[in-house]
């Protein structure tokens, strides 16, 4: 059983460094765990934690946002800083709700860093691999 | 219940409605209102959340009897504060309230149960879930009136509302859907802040925006409609009218605007540990951003596991 568990991963990427950053993974060739779905925004600060919880609960196994790297990197400016801050106010209420942490990721990823995107979607698959589905699925 | 803070305006109701069923109230019986035939009474409000037995075989019972309900308070609504039971279970909320608080002296481990025998006799207890639920959980609800307790000014308009037969869409909320803030008097200057402090480590400034000064006030997640009268009180905003229909979840809601505002100069340069330490100023998260709507909420409680 444990082994056939293949996990369903959400990944937001921000348009400007981490959706290229992936983009530059596929026109490498780079292959990369096939456990990712992309879902595209503007900004990593544009994830509402909302969307975070709304995954899980409709039985996402992990969630990964990605981001252009603090200190300067963000088109917006500030973004990348608000969706860290959300990130780590999000993990404290994962765990006063009893769901592993580790289920949900924040990466920094460029735009030129398509090993990096690979890297980090292999990690990240292994480790929610390791941890199992999603105990909300069942509920 | 508030009902009866629309004081005078109260015989003007009772003027236009025959009130059949109010235990808070009145000196009825449940046998009688058992005894009406299904459907035959206009209106129901129902208060309380869906915690134990007794609270569904009401919420079912008022569902087939009336032909609207509105869910009314916070409780009904979303869950109310005993809706932070979900972050337990009854067996871990039965030992902390009957074996483990210093001041209980219980030595044989007394606890409610649903049936025992005494004398032969066979006494029963409604027993209380482990998952607290608002209304629209257990029944179909019309609708919602938030607020712990609802404000007067709400509860008189929704009873015009009623008594004109002027109600709006089935399963809307009977106030306004905008934010707090929308109506709060305090300025905003949209600073950052790098500090939060609990109530009583600061005495708030009675003009500025209370998030602006680090306090933790539930303005930009909650539905207006209540005055903002705890604001008006120096008090920050506790979320008690739940979000708007625009928001899901108004725990996550919190954490995007709180996130949005949180923050040092030179924060960019930060490491996570650095940022750790910051977000850790909130205490109790759960408590503090869901205090009235756990139960609501997109998650609904704490994970329990299968052991």
């Amino acid at each position: 059983m444990a082994n056939k568990f293949e996990p369903k991963i959400l990944g937001f990427l921000c348009n400007w460094c981490s959706y290229a950053g992936a983009d530059l993974a596929g026109t490498s060739r780079t292959q990369y765990s096939p456990n990712l779905r992309i879902i595209r925004v503007m900004c990593s600060g544009r994830v509402d934690p909302t969307f975070v919880l709304a995954a899980l609960k409709n039985g996402v196994d992990g969630v990964l946002i990605a981001g252009c790297h603090p200190p300067s990197d963000c088109h917006y400016l500030t973004g990348n800083l608000k969706a860290r801050r959300r990130y780590h106010l999000l993990l404290k209420l994962l765990d006063q709700l009893g769901i592993e942490r580790q289920r949900v990721r924040l990466e920094w990823v460029s735009a030129s860093e398509g090993e990096k995107f690979a890297k980090v979607v292999n990690e990240f698959t292994d480790q929610i691999r390791a941890l199992g589905p999603n105990p909300l699925e069942s509920s | 219940m508030s009902i009866v803070d629309l004081a005078e305006k109260l015989t003007d109701v009772f003027n236009a409605v025959e009130v059949v069923f109010w235990p808070t109230a009145f000196d009825q019986k449940l046998k009688e209102f058992i005894q009406l035939p299904d459907g035959s009474v206009d209106l129901g409000f129902y208060h309380g959340s869906i915690a134990n037995e007794e609270n569904k075989e009401i919420a079912e019972l008022l569902r087939k009897k009336t032909k609207t309900i509105i869910a009314f308070g916070a409780c009904a609504c979303h869950g109310g504060v005993p809706g932070l039971a979900n972050l337990t279970t009854t067996k871990e909320l039965f030992a902390t309230v009957y074996k483990e608080t210093p001041s209980t002296e219980n030595p044989d481990f007394t606890e409610p149960l649903s049936e025992t025998k005494v004398d032969g006799y066979s006494l029963h207890l409604p027993k209380k879930f482990d998952t607290v639920q608002c209304l629209h959980d257990c029944v179909d609800v019309d609708y919602y009136l938030p607020g712990c307790p609802p404000e007067v000014p709400l509860v008189e308009k929704a009873i015009e509302a009623i008594l004109t037969g002027k109600l709006p869409r089935k399963g809307e909320t009977l106030a306004p859907n905008r934010i707090l803030c929308d109506e709060c008097p305090r300025k905003r200057e949209e600073k950052k802040i790098s500090k939060i402090y609990r109530l009583q480590q600061i005495i708030p400034d009675q003009e500025k925006c209370l998030l602006d000064q680090g306090i933790i006030c539930l303005g930009p997640s909650t539905r207006m409609g209540c005055g903002a009268k705890c604001i008006e009180a120096n008090m920050p905003c506790r979320g008690c009218m739940g979000p708007t229909s625009k928001t899901l979840d108004q725990g996550a809601k919190m954490i995007a605007s709180l996130g949005s505002v949180l923050g040092l100069e030179g924060e960019e340069l930060m490491s996570e540990d650095e940022v750790r330490t910051m977000v850790d100023q909130v205490k109790d998260l759960v408590g503090t951003f869901y205090m009235f709507t756990l139960p609501a909420s997109i998650l609904k409680r704490k994970t329990m596991t299968q052991k």
